[in-house]
C-alpha cells in the first residue's frame, strides 16, 4: 500500500513564462550553455552600441554646448575619451540628403510631390480604402503631375535634373523604374508565352540577355552607348539615360515573375474564355492577367525591393542618390572621417523602406493564401 | 457569315502577317541605329574594330594575383586579368556564402529561441541594406586599419594593415609536382572507392569505411610522399622594408571588402533558402527515421538533407548567378575586375565603348550560362530517380 501512497512529483511546467524559458532557452545542457554565451555577448555589445549611437553621441551640440559645424567640433574629435557618434553631420546636411541641390525656394514642390506620392500609393497598397476608385484616378495622373511639379513647365520654373539628389533621386528612380517596368514586363511575359515563334524568340532573347548581365553594364550602356545610337541634336538627360537602363533591367525581371503567374493559371480559364469567343487581347486583359497578376503580387514586391536597393548603383555613373550624397559629404574636408555615421544613416533609410516593403509582401502573401482557400471552398 | 476581312481572320495568315511586321520593324530600327551610330562615331573620331586590343594599356593594375601585369601590357591582357579577378572573387564568395548560409539556415531552425532570433536579425539587416553600401562600408573599415608600420601581427606570420593582409607566399620546388599528381590520383581513387562501396552496400548490405579511407588516401599518402621527396615547399615571408612590405603574398583590402560583403550579403539569402528547404521536408520523415532507430546525425545526413536539397538547389543557382553579377560592383572600391579594369579604364582610354561593353556583356553572359549549365547537371543528379 505504501508504494501507492507515494507522492509523485508534478510534471515539469511547459506553460507560462517559466515553461517557455525552459523549452526555448534551457532545454538541455548545451542549449543552456549557448543561451548563456549569447546573453554574455549581447551584454558586452548592446551597452557599447547604445552608448555610441545615443548616450555619448552629439546630435546638434557637442559636450561643450557649442553647435557643431564641422568634424573638428565633434565631441569625439575634441576628446577621444568622451563622445560617440557625431550625428550633427546628418543634421547639417539633412536638406541635401532629402532634396539634393534642389533650390530652396522651390523645395515646396518636392514636398508636395512626396505627399502626393503617398496619396497615389495608398489605393495600390490598401484595397479596402473608401472611395478607392477616385484615389486610383489620382494615381493614374500622378506621374504627369509629378513630372511638371519636379521638372518644371506649366508655369513652374525649370529645375534641371543635375540639381536633383538624395532621397529624391532614389525615389524617382525606384518609383519610375517599377511603374514603367510593370506594363513592359507584362508585354514581355505575354510575348514569351506567345504562339508566334518569332515574337516568343525575341522576347526570350531579350529577357535572358538582360538577366544574364549585371545592372552596372546596362548603366554603362545607357551612359556611354545610348548617346551614340541617337541622331544628332537629341540630347538625353543623364537621369533619363539611367532610367532607361533601370527600366530595361527591371522589366526583364518583372516579365519572369509575371510569367510565373501566367503559368499558374489553369488551362481551363483559357479554354473557357476562348469558347466565349473572346479575342486574344480581351481574354488576356479580362480573364487571364487579373488572376495572374493577383497571384504574382508578392514576388513583384520582392523584385521591386531588389530594384530599390539596386538604384544605389547609379552613383557609379555619377548620379547623386542618397548614397551619393553621403559619399559627397565624406569627401568634404569639413566632414572627413565621419563615414560610420553617414553610412549608418543611409543604411537606416534604406532599411526602413525595404523592410517595410518586405513586411507588406508577407502580409499580402498571407492575405492571398486565405483568399485562394476561400475560393476553393 | 464571312466579313470582308475574311483572309484577315485566318489565323495562319494573321500570324505570318504580324511576325513579318515585327521583323520588319526590328530590322528598320536596327538599320537606323547602325547608321546613326556609324555617323556619330565618324564625327567624334572614334576608331572601330578590334585592333585596340593589341595596344599597350598604359596603366597599372594593383591586384593581379595570377598574371604578372605591367603598364606596357595590352588591353587584351587587361581583359584576362579582369576575368580572372571576377572569377576569383565570385568563386571564393560562392563557397564562403554557401558554407555560412547553410550554417545560419540550420542555426535559424535551432530550438534555442535566442540564437534563432539573432540569426533572424542578421538576415533582415543584411538583406535589406543595399549591397553596394555594404561593400563601401567594409572597405571604409578596412582602410581605417593601422598603417603598415604599426600593422597588426597575427601568429607571427600574418600582417594586417590598411594596405591589406600580408601572408607568407608558398614556393613550390621541383619535386612538388609529384605531390600534386599524388593528390589528384588520391581524389580519383577515393571517388572510385565510394562508387564501389555504394554498389556493394546495395547488393550485400555490407558497409565500407569510405570516409576514413578517403581521408587517409587524400591526406596521408601525399604527405608521406612530401617528406620522402624532402619537403619540396618553402615559404617566402613578407618583410618590412621602408614604407611597405617586400615579398610574401598580399591580399588587397579591395578584394577582402568585396569578398566579405558579397559572401555575407548572399549568405543571408542562402540561409533563408536552406531554412525553407529543410522545413519543406515533412515531419513524418524525421519521425519515421527516428522510429527505425537512426542516429540524430544520420537522420540529418541520410534523410533530411537529400530531400531538402531538391528544394534548395534551384534557388541556390540563382543566388550564385546573382553573386557573380554583383561582383561587378568592385568598381566602387577599385577592385580590378572585368567591369572596372576592361569596361572602365580601358574603355575610357580607347573610347571604344561599343566594343568594350560588347565584350564585357558577352563574358558575363557566358559565365552565367556556364554556372546554369553545371548547376542544372547537379540538380538533375539529386532529383528523384525512379527505378
Amino acid at each position: 500500500m505504501n508504494e501507492l501512497n507515494e507522492v509523485r512529483k508534478p510534471p515539469v511546467a511547459t506553460t507560462g513564462i517559466i515553461g517557455w524559458l525552459r523549452i526555448n532557452l534551457f532545454f538541455n545542457w548545451t542549449n543552456s550553455l549557448i543561451t548563456l554565451f549569447v546573453i554574455y555577448c549581447l551584454y558586452q555589445f548592446i551597452p557599447w552600441i547604445l552608448d555610441w549611437t545615443i548616450f555619448s553621441a552629439d546630435f546638434k551640440y557637442n559636450y561643450l554646448g557649442e553647435q557643431i559645424t564641422n568634424q573638428e567640433m565633434c565631441s569625439r574629435n575634441l576628446d577621444p575619451e568622451n563622445g560617440g557618434a557625431c550625428w550633427a553631420v546628418i543634421y547639417v546636411r539633412f536638406y541635401q540628403f532629402i532634396y539634393g541641390f534642389y533650390p530652396k525656394v522651390e523645395v515646396w514642390r518636392v514636398n508636395l510631390a512626396y505627399v502626393m506620392l503617398a496619396f497615389a500609393l495608398l489605393p495600390l497598397l490598401y484595397a479596402k480604402l473608401p472611395y478607392r476608385k477616385y484615389f486610383l484616378y489620382f494615381t493614374y495622373i500622378f506621374p504627369v503631375i509629378a513630372y511638371f511639379l519636379l521638372n518644371g513647365g506649366l508655369g513652374f520654373t525649370e529645375v534641371s535634373t543635375n540639381k536633383w539628389g538624395g532621397l529624391l533621386v532614389t525615389l524617382v528612380l525606384g518609383c519610375t523604374g517599377i511603374a514603367l517596368a510593370f506594363p513592359i514586363g507584362i508585354m514581355l511575359a505575354l510575348g514569351r508565352r506567345s504562339k508566334l515563334p518569332v515574337i516568343s524568340m525575341m522576347c526570350t532573347l531579350f529577357i535572358e540577355f538582360i538577366r544574364g548581365v549585371p545592372l552596372i553594364t546596362l548603366l554603362f550602356f545607357g551612359m556611354v552607348m545610348l548617346p551614340l545610337f541617337l541622331p544628332e541634336g537629341i540630347d538625353m538627360d543623364g537621369l533619363v539615360r539611367v532610367l532607361v537602363a533601370v527600366t530595361l533591367f527591371q522589366s526583364a525581371y518583372m516579365a519572369e515573375v509575371i510569367r510565373g503567374g501566367l503559368q499558374a493559371i489553369p488551362p481551363g480559364q483559357y479554354e473557357a474564355a476562348k469558347s466565349l469567343g473572346m479575342s486574344y487581347w480581351r481574354m488576356n486583359l479580362l480573364i487571364i492577367l487579373p488572376q495572374a497578376i493577383r497571384i504574382s503580387i508578392p514576388p513583384i514586391v520582392n523584385t521591386s525591393i531588389g530594384l530599390f536597393k539596386d538604384t544605389t548603383l547609379v552613383i557609379i555613373v555619377g548620379i547623386l542618390d542618397l548614397l551619393g550624397i553621403g559619399r559627397g559629404t565624406l569627401a568634404d574636408t569639413n566632414w572627413l572621417g565621419l563615414s560610420y555615421e553617414i553610412y549608418f544613416f543611409v543604411s537606416l533609410v534604406f532599411f526602413i523602406f525595404t523592410f517595410g516593403m518586405s513586411r507588406y509582401s508577407l502580409y499580402l502573401e498571407k492575405k492571398l493564401k486565405t483568399g485562394i482557400n476561400m475560393g476553393a471552398d | 457569315m464571312r466579313s470582308n476581312l475574311g483572309f484577315f481572320s485566318d489565323e495562319k495568315f494573321r500570324s505570318i502577317f504580324f511576325q513579318t511586321l515585327v521583323v520588319g520593324l526590328f530590322a528598320l530600327g536596327l538599320f537606323f541605329v547602325i547608321s546613326t551610330t556609324s555617323y556619330n562615331l565618324e564625327k567624334r573620331n572614334i576608331a572601330t574594330g578590334w585592333s585596340f586590343l593589341q595596344n599597350p594599356a598604359g596603366f597599372d593594375i594593383s591586384f593581379s594575383p595570377f598574371l604578372e601585369f605591367k603598364s606596357t601590357d595590352t588591353h587584351l591582357k587587361v581583359y584576362f586579368v579582369g576575368v580572372l579577378n571576377t572569377l576569383l572573387v565570385s568563386i571564393t564568395g560562392c563557397i564562403a556564402a554557401t558554407i555560412l548560409g547553410f550554417i545560419l539556415g540550420i542555426v535559424r531552425l535551432s530550438s534555442n529561441w535566442l540564437l534563432s532570433r539573432l540569426v533572424y536579425i542578421y538576415v533582415e539587416f543584411s538583406r535589406n541594406v543595399p549591397l553596394l553600401l555594404q561593400i563601401i562600408l567594409w572597405y571604409s573599415i578596412l582602410i581605417q586599419l593601422p598603417r603598415v608600420k604599426q600593422s597588426l601581427q597575427v601568429l607571427d606570420v600574418f600582417y594586417i594593415s590598411n594596405r591589406g593582409l600580408y601572408s607568407p607566399r608558398p614556393i613550390f620546388e621541383s619535386g612538388f609536382s609529384y605531390v600534386l599528381i599524388a593528390i589528384v590520383l588520391a581524389l580519383i581513387s577515393s571517388f572510385l572507392i565510394n562508387r564501389w562501396a555504394k554498389k556493394r552496400q546495395d547488393k550485400t548490405g555490407q558497409q565500407f569505411p569510405v570516409f576514413s579511407s578517403s581521408i587517409g588516401l587524400i591526406f596521408i599518402v601525399p604527405l608521406i610522399l612530401f617528406f620522402i621527396l624532402g619537403s619540396p615547399l618553402s615559404f617566402e615571408h613578407p618583410e618590412l622594408k621602408g614604407f611597405n612590405f617586400k615579398g610574401g603574398l598580399v591580399i588587397r583590402p579591395e578584394f577582402i571588402a568585396m569578398f566579405l560583403a558579397l559572401s555575407i550579403y548572399t549568405a543571408a539569402f542562402i540561409s533563408e533558402i536552406v531554412r525553407a528547404g529543410i522545413m519543406s521536408v515533412s515531419k513524418g520523415q524525421r519521425e519515421a527515421s527516428a522510429a527505425i532507430g537512426l542516429k540524430q546525425t544520420w537522420i540529418m545526413r541520410l534523410i533530411i538533407i537529400p530531400q531538402a536539397l531538391r528544394v534548395i538547389v534551384p534557388p541556390l543557382t540563382s543566388q550564385y548567378l546573382n553573386l557573380t553579377k554583383n561582383s561587378s560592383l568592385g568598381i566602387a572600391v577599385g577592385y580590378a575586375d572585368l567591369v572596372h579594369g576592361f569596361g572602365g579604364i580601358s574603355l575610357n582610354q580607347t573610347g571604344q565603348a561599343i566594343e568594350c561593353m560588347a565584350i564585357v556583356m558577352a563574358t558575363y553572359l557566358s559565365i552565367s550560362l556556364t554556372i546554369s549549365f553545371f548547376m542544372n547537371i547537379y540538380n538533375r543528379s539529386i532529383q528523384f530517380k525512379e527505378k
